[in-house]
């Protein structure tokens, strides 16, 4: 029997995602990969996986049956279980973050498109988010055990640290220092960017930026004054002034704020 | 040229020599170990690294950078094209022109892919010739065809996948312009010479 993964119910938002596929900017392609990587390799970690084996990244709702016998994780949880055949698992909602994964021993063995397991929301490249009923399909085992130590997930934090942008000029006099001195609230986000919302980074004038590459992390402020912070299906090209970067470690973080909560940025 | 900061592991080069689409031609060839992106925009280039130490490697070799031109060589894309676009008639109206004058000002013009983005494949065409030259619909459409050839500002452009837009309409394409299994996967990257040509 071909082990798999048999989703159930597939959620919100649910998709199956990696590292990405970083290198085709210059065509267009975003990075993609998982919204917050450092929680999804912890996961990929727990059952023994390559941190960039390919999980089931979910917003909620996820339900799924064990097609063989697996051993999985969950970012919800500190250790990993076996599952025998034909075993149901729900997850469990995570009101204090955005994005949970399920890893599985051996990783999702659905096909990869241009080197990469991750499905992009914005160009809709990439395997298809699974449907109900769909399988997905389980790569061979890895050489490494599964760990056997608990290892909880880190909290979501509510201060990330950032780095210079390179068009902090385009704002008004004050605003850069706002960007730092307030409590951001949380609006709603997704696997594109993370929005944001208080006082208003006025611009220093009106004018029109020539579209010029993004990374992920980019604090891009629109004329509204409302900072975005660019995740992993970001536009690879963008035209709004890009004032400050959050450092690659607290991305990840970043992307996992819900709705309504508080986020600081510190130098 | 001037070289501005994007994050620990990122930096925006503006106003590099020869222009953006042929700098970032010619930093790839100088295949920087853990240089990660190298995206050309409208008057910059983004060069993103795996870290800090790569990025600074990476800044150490900006001065030996030569120009190059299109990755693939000096050959020029033909794409042929049914002017039936629904923007076509506003065109006309709005640069003085009749609708076979921007048919043949569209056609006769040589273009160049300045740099990607907004989607997978979607190339930015410089050489729109000035008299065509238009700010974008004030109301974007939510939804533009794949195929679908059309100007705003100083560009060309053909939408590679039906997506919202604000491009004015011209005509349309059967040309596959992005295609990830396909090797390589756009049709148009940054460099390429394009000419449309009427079918």
């Amino acid at each position: 029997m071909t082990r798999a993964v048999e989703v159930v119910a597939a959620g919100v938002s649910t998709t199956v995602q990696d590292l990405g596929r970083p290198g085709f900017g210059h065509l267009g392609v975003s990075p993609a990969g998982a919204v917050d990587p450092q929680l999804a390799g912890r996961t990929n970690a727990l059952v023994g996986n390559d941190r960039g084996a390919a999980v089931i990244e979910t917003a909620a709702g996820l339900h799924f049956r064990a097609v063989g016998p697996l051993v999985i994780a969950t970012s919800a949880e500190a250790l990993p279980r076996s599952l025998h055949d034909g075993e149901e698992v729900t997850l469990p909602a995570d009101p204090t973050r955005r994005w949970q994964y399920v890893a599985v021993r051996g990783g999702l063995a659905v096909s990869a498109v241009l080197g990469s397991r991750s499905f992009d929301t914005m160009a809709g490249l990439g395997p298809a988010p699974p449907v109900d009923g769909d399988r997905l399909p389980v790569g061979p085992e890895p050489d490494r055990p599964v760990l056997g130590e608990p290892v909880p997930a880190p909290a979501v934090r509510d201060v990330v640290r950032i780095e210079a942008g390179p068009r902090a000029d385009w704002l008004a006099d004050g605003a850069v220092e706002l960007l730092t001195a307030v409590s951001w609230r949380v609006g709603p986000s997704n696997r594109v960017g993370t929005r944001l919302s208080g006082p208003k980074l006025a611009w220093a004038a009106t004018a029109e930026l020539p579209s010029e590459g993004l990374v992920r992390g980019a604090i891009q402020v629109p004329p509204d004054g409302q900072p975005v912070v660019m995740l992993a299906d970001h536009p690879t090209t963008g035209g709004y002034p890009v004032v400050a970067v959050v450092r690659a470690a607290d991305v990840g973080n970043v992307g996992q704020l819900p709705d309504g909560s508080r986020l600081r940025f510190r130098r | 040229m001037r070289v501005l900061p994007m994050g620990e592991r990122a930096a925006l080069v503006e106003d590099p020599p020869g222009g953006p689409a042929a700098w970032a031609a010619g930093l790839r060839t100088l295949a920087t170990d853990g240089v990660v992106e190298v995206v050309p925009g409208a008057r910059t280039v983004l060069v993103a690294c795996r870290d800090a130490a790569a990025l600074a490697a990476a800044m150490m070799s900006l001065d030996e950078v030569v120009p190059t031109i299109a990755e693939r060589g000096d050959s020029t894309v033909e794409i042929s094209v049914v002017y039936d676009g629904p923007d076509l008639a506003h065109v006309a109206a709005a640069t003085g022109l009749r609708r076979a004058e921007v048919v043949a000002r569209h056609q006769g013009a040589s273009y160049t892919v300045a740099f990607c983005g907004f989607a997978p494949g979607f190339a930015y065409l410089a050489g729109l010739p000035p008299e065509l030259h238009l700010p974008r619909r004030t109301t974007p459409r939510t939804r533009v065809p794949a195929g679908s050839v059309a100007i705003a500002s100083e560009y060309s452009a053909v939408y590679p996948r039906s997506s919202p837009g604000g491009w004015h309409l011209l005509g349309t394409t059967t040309a596959s312009l992005f295609d990830a299994g396909r090797d390589p996967p756009a049709l148009l990257a940054p460099g390429t010479s394009v000419r449309f040509v009427g079918s």
